[in-house]
Order: C-alpha cells, then sequence, then structure tokens
C-alpha cells in the first residue's frame, strides 16, 4: 500500500505519471529511485560506482579499461621516471669512453654494447630519454598553451582578430619544417635543449590554435553560453566557464599525439646536426653518429632508434585512446 | 513610415506606468543573401506582475524582439535599427555594455526552449545556480550553494539538497526547466522573458511548468513576457496577447476577447487550426501559404498573399494598428468585418 508521500516524492510521481507511456514513466520512476537512493550517498564525492557522471569521468571509466592506454600510459611513466632519475636503472657514466672499445657488440655489464668513441651504448640511450622526454613536453606545453590562448581568442572574439590571427597562423604553417629547423637553428650555438623548444613551438602553434578556434567556435554556439549572456555573465566568465571546459578535449587530444612528433621533430633535427649538439646526449645525435657504421656496428644505431621509435608510439597511442574516450560520438 | 504612429502600443497596464515599453523597435539581419528585416516597428508594453503572451508562427520575429530586448542579439548579423526599449525608465539601448550586462540577469532574465542546451553540461546544476550569486551578489562558494538548494526547493526539485550536485542530463525533461526557472528567478528580477518555454516538454509536465511560472510569477509580482506559438499554453496565464506576423504586431487584446472574437484575419486563422472536438471528422483549416520571406517583405499588408479577405486596398496599402476597443488594436484595413464575422 503506498504510505503518505513526501512532498518531493510526489513531484517525482507527478513527473512520472506526466511522461504517459511506459517507456519514459519507467524511465522517470527509475529516477524517482536513484533520488532515494542519493541522500545516503553523502558528500558528492561519493559518488555511486558505475553511475559516471561528467564527460571527463566518463571518458576516465572508459580509459582504465582500454589496454592500448593503460600499456602506452605504463610505458610513458617510466620513460619520465628515467628521464628524471636516469640512475635507477644505468649506474655508469655517459660520457665514460674507452676508445679500446670502440663499436665492440654487447657484453656482460654493457648489454647494448659500445659506440664509437667506446661509450656504453646502453647508458646513452637511457640518458638519452631526458631529452627527448624534455622537449616533447615543454615543446608541446608552449604551443598548446599558445596556440589555444591565442586560438581561443580568436573563435571567441571573431571579427578581424579572428582574421588577423589566422592569416599570422597560416604564415607559419607554410614555414617547412625542416628547412626553417635548419636555417633557425644553424645560427643558434647554445647546447641546451631551449632553442629546439622555441622552435618547435613556434612552429607547432598554429596547429592548436586552428583546434582550438574550432572547438571555440563550436562551443560558443551552444545554447547555454546564449542562455549564461541573458543571465548576466560576460565575456571572461563566458570564456573561463562556460566555453574553455567544453572547447579544451580535442585541445588536448591534438596535444597529446603532437607530441610524439615533436620528440621524433627533434631527433630529426639532432640527426641532421641543426637541433640539440653535443655534449647533451640525444637519440638523434646518437643515431646521427652511428648511421655511417651501419654496416659494422648495427647496435649503435638500433637501440637508441628503437627507443625512440617506442617513446614516439607510446605518446601517439595515448593521443588515440584519450581522442576515442573523449569522442562522444564513438561512445 | 505611416505603420509607426500606433495609437496606443499594444500590451497590458496602460494606467500603471509600465515596466517594460518597447517603442517602435527595429531589427534587421544583415545576410549574404540581402537584409532580412526581422523586427519592424513593434511596440508593447507590461506592467509588474502582468503578463504579456507573444504569439506567433517560427519567423515572425518573436525571439529576435525578445533578444533585442535583452541585449543579446547576435551582432553581426543581428542589428537594432531603430527604437526604443524603456526598462524602468532607461532606455537600455543607449546604455554601455557593462551597464546592460548588470541588468541582465538581476533585473531581466530570460527562459529558453530546450533547458537541456541551456545548461551547460559540463558543470553542476548547483555550480551553474550559485554562479548568478556568485557573480551578481559576491557571495561565498559556500552561501551560494545554499541559496541554490533553496531555489531548487522552491521550483519543486525533489531532494535538492542530494541533487544540487548533479548535471543537467541527469535530470529529466521537467526537472531541467525547472532549473532554468530557478536560475531565471534567482536574483529576483522585475521582468521574465520566457521564450517557448515548454515547447520541448510533453503536455502534462507543459501544464506544471506554465502552472509553476504563473505561481512565482505572482508571488514575486514580476511582469512575464512569453513567447510561443501555442495558444492552449496562453489561455489560462496571459493578460493580454499580442500577436505578431512578419516582423509586426497584428493585434492585440486582452486574452478572453482575443479567443472570443479576433480582429484579425491572421489571428482568426491561428484560432481556427486548432483542433476541437466538436469538429471531429472534418478537414483541419490550415492557413493557406508561407510566412513571407523577410528579405522581401510583400508590400502593403504582410499578410495579404494569404488572406482570404485581401483585396486591393490590402496590397497597395499597409494598414496601420486601428483601435478597434478597449485595450484592443488590429492591424487590418477590414477589421470592423472580422470582428463581425466572428460574433
Amino acid at each position: 500500500m503506498p504510505e503518505p508521500l513526501e512532498p518531493y516524492e510526489s513531484y517525482a510521481a507527478r513527473e512520472a505519471i506526466g511522461h504517459g507511456d511506459g517507456g519514459s514513466a519507467a524511465l522517470a520512476i527509475g529516477e524517482a529511485e536513484s533520488l532515494e537512493r542519493v541522500p545516503g550517498a553523502g558528500p558528492p564525492g561519493g559518488e555511486p560506482a558505475g553511475k559516471p557522471r561528467s564527460l571527463w569521468s566518463d571518458a576516465w571509466h572508459d580509459l582504465r579499461r582500454n589496454p592500448v592506454f593503460v600499456l602506452s600510459a605504463l610505458v610513458i611513466v617510466f620513460l619520465v621516471l628515467i628521464a628524471i632519475w636516469p640512475q635507477l636503472i644505468a649506474s655508469g657514466n655517459p660520457y665514460r669512453a674507452d676508445l679500446a672499445k670502440a663499436q665492440q657488440g654487447a657484453e656482460p655489464g654493457h648489454p647494448f654494447g659500445f659506440d664509437t668513441q667506446g661509450r656504453d651504448v646502453y647508458t646513452r640511450v637511457v640518458y638519452g630519454a631526458r631529452a627527448s622526454i624534455t622537449v616533447g613536453v615543454c615543446a608541446t606545453t608552449g604551443a598548446a598553451l599558445l596556440g589555444s590562448l591565442l586560438g581561443g581568442l580568436a573563435g571567441f572574439f571573431g571579427s578581424w582578430w579572428d582574421g588577423l590571427l589566422s592569416r599570422i597562423a597560416d604564415i607559419f604553417f607554410g614555414i617547412p619544417v625542416i628547412l626553417g629547423g635548419l636555417v633557425f637553428l644553424s645560427v643558434i650555438t647554445s647546447s641546451t635543449v631551449w632553442p629546439v623548444v622555441g622552435f618547435i613551438v613556434l612552429l607547432g602553434w598554429p596547429q592548436i590554435s586552428r583546434i582550438a578556434r574550432g572547438a571555440v567556435v563550436t562551443a560558443k554556439q551552444n545554447d547555454y553560453v546564449q542562455a549564461a549572456r541573458a543571465l548576466g555573465a560576460g565575456n571572461g566568465r563566458l570564456l573561463l566557464r562556460h566555453i574553455t571546459p567544453n572547447a579544451v578535449a580535442p585541445v588536448i587530444v591534438v596535444a597529446t599525439i603532437a607530441l610524439g612528433t615533436y620528440i621524433a621533430l627533434e631527433a630529426t633535427l639532432s640527426y641532421l646536426g641543426a637541433g640539440l649538439k653535443p655534449p647533451t646526449v640525444s637519440w638523434g645525435i646518437d643515431i646521427s653518429a652511428a648511421s655511417t657504421y651501419i654496416r659494422n656496428a648495427p647496435h649503435m644505431l638500433l637501440w637508441p632508434a628503437g627507443a625512440l621509435s617506442i617513446t614516439v608510439l607510446a605518446f601517439i597511442m595515448l593521443g588515440d585512446a584519450v581522442r576515442d574516450a573523449l569522442d562522444p560520438k564513438l561512445r | 513610415m505611416t505603420d509607426t504612429d500606433e495609437p496606443a502600443p499594444a500590451g497590458t497596464g496602460q494606467e500603471a506606468a509600465p515596466l517594460l515599453e518597447v517603442r517602435d523597435l527595429r531589427v534587421e539581419f544583415r545576410t549574404r543573401d540581402g537584409i532580412a528585416k526581422a523586427v519592424n516597428g513593434v511596440s508593447y508594453r507590461v506592467a509588474a506582475g502582468q503578463t504579456l503572451a507573444v504569439l506567433g508562427e517560427s519567423g515572425s520575429g518573436k525571439s529576435v524582439t525578445a533578444q533585442a530586448v535583452m541585449g543579446i542579439l547576435d551582432s553581426p548579423p543581428g542589428f537594432v535599427t531603430g527604437g526604443e526599449v524603456l526598462f524602468q525608465g532607461r532606455d537600455l539601448l543607449t546604455l554601455g555594455r557593462e551597464e546592460r550586462r548588470k541588468v541582465r540577469g538581476a533585473k531581466m532574465a530570460m527562459i529558453f526552449q530546450d533547458a537541456l542546451s541551456s545548461l551547460n553540461p559540463v558543470l553542476s546544476v548547483g555550480a551553474q545556480l550559485g554562479e548568478m550569486f556568485q557573480v551578481h551578489e559576491g557571495m561565498s562558494r559556500k552561501e551560494a550553494r545554499g541559496r541554490s538548494v533553496e531555489l531548487m526547493e522552491r521550483v519543486g526539485i525533489p531532494a535538492a539538497r542530494a541533487r544540487v550536485g548533479d548535471y543537467p542530463h541527469q535530470f529529466s525533461g521537467g526537472m531541467r526547466q525547472r532549473i532554468m526557472i530557478a536560475m531565471a528567478l534567482a536574483l529576483a528580477p522585475d521582468l521574465i522573458i520566457a521564450d517557448e518555454p515548454t515547447t520541448a516538454l510533453d503536455v502534462t509536465v507543459q501544464a506544471q511548468v506554465m502552472d509553476l511560472l504563473a505561481e512565482l510569477q505572482r508571488e514575486y509580482r514580476m511582469g512575464l513576457i512569453l513567447i510561443t506559438h501555442d495558444l492552449g499554453v496562453v489561455a489560462d496565464v496571459a493578460d493580454t496577447i499580442a500577436v505578431m506576423y512578419a516582423g509586426r504586431i497584428v493585434e492585440t487584446a486582452p486574452v478572453h476577447q482575443l479567443y472570443k472574437a479576433p480582429a484579425h484575419p491572421y489571428t482568426r486563422g491561428l484560432l481556427e487550426s486548432i483542433p476541437r472536438l466538436d469538429h471531429k471528422g472534418q478537414e483541419l483549416y490550415a492557413i493557406k501559404g508561407l510566412p513571407p520571406n523577410l528579405t522581401a517583405i510583400p508590400p502593403g499588408c504582410p499578410f495579404n498573399p494569404r488572406c482570404p479577405l485581401a483585396r486591393d486596398i490590402c496590397v497597395t496599402d499597409r494598414p496601420p494598428l486601428y483601435d478597434v476597443g478597449p485595450g484592443r488594436a488590429s492591424a487590418c484595413h477590414f477589421w470592423k468585418e472580422t470582428l463581425d464575422g466572428a460574433r
């Protein structure tokens, strides 16, 4: 027998009846049931299990179950760890040269063999992660921040500001990466990673800014932006609270995939002698040095090249997994 | 322009000082295909505690008028090219952008048709409601949350305290529209514009939401502009109805008089196209033809190509709003015949 309804339960019941047909009535009743459950659930943090809520928690829910994501994330965590503390797995000194062992193959304690100058390839591969990860992460962060700031503003304010920024982005898009790198970086003598990072940011931001602009233009047209405006929200608040959270997903996806290509780009530039310069330890530099001896001592080339491939692949796979998880159409 | 000198603006509260008075408002959209004249000299007034229903087909300019009043017209391509929007004695069209923004939400608020797309999917409803208090009244997050719960309870959201952290998609359509109403109501505005607030809901929920809106309006003594194409929705709620066609008000009247005896053939056509039980088995009446293209509104009376009463004068002379009775006006050369025919 139905007991006297609480006021709010009677509302839910009215809603349920209001839906008319059986299917949606059942839905509404389901909602009423979940209402009864929720009050005991406590603070908003403790959401009931198996009830994903926002885009982000949905995405996280998907990602945890995606083997591609788990695998690539593990590889990346490992790479970041050895980039910070190479001593964890390599006790040697990447600069220590023993010319007597130049180009020799693997031997106990030196699993990857020696390079032309008798330096331990294993130690150099481990230490090389630092340059690659630093360039990749810093260049991506820089390009993503600059690109989404400029692209987002262009998309939001439109008119001449949009036209101007889009043309500037087009100009940077037009610069050939390798040729630009050779010209621009060959005049710089610094042996740190920063000129390379700066160059990649300079050429990378237009890609991000196009994505960000498109995402903001789309988000701006949503009714809730208009609704927020009608309720008195100013431009700053519209951008920060209502547009950015709805436009940031595609930027994250593109940036994650770009990270892998930036690492490859750094290696390419270093290979050509325009990127990082010795004494920085870099896979690109080592690949370049080893390429001359590929017939005699292929191990000198294969190990750093393998490390580079795995790193790039891991970031691109991560980007793919994130894209799949954040794309609601695939749900 | 001959159609601007109207006897009296349409709407309620001729005696009391009006809360909102729109005078000869004109809006056009400059598009690639030419200039679309969406609003062509609309005047109406709303007094505190009164409800004006603006009725019209899609493209009649009813929503654009509301957007221009709120100041949320997309510009470009939309431009207000003339008229005044007097709100509590101030012409809103002359205010600066920042002053205008402060009026929105605090003094006048708007409710939209589709509550699902009008709520931000990535923010909880509590965050969106609370934002109103944080922006306009500088409340702390915690205070704002408390006020949000109160508001949600006021608009009849069950278990408001537990649901304040939920996201829009977790609510049913009726509940979402209640949340939109709560947001509009948050700062106790003097005027609410509801743009087809019940169109996206099914019929019984429609009635509940309309009841709630009417109840809150009485309680807060707000002016309410109800934009709709549904004659059934307005009958019980509105005080006055203004019927729009091709960016003009073609008839305005107190609600019951308009239903009993329309003074414009277009209004009559609208009323006759409502399905009725006592006409069961007969063919449903429909107004012939389509609304005019706003880039090429016909000369004379814009309704003449579709009007059963149209004569030569209708093609050449644009009818002004004739005073056809106390608080009534009709923009038809043959309003007398229409009125008599209806009686």
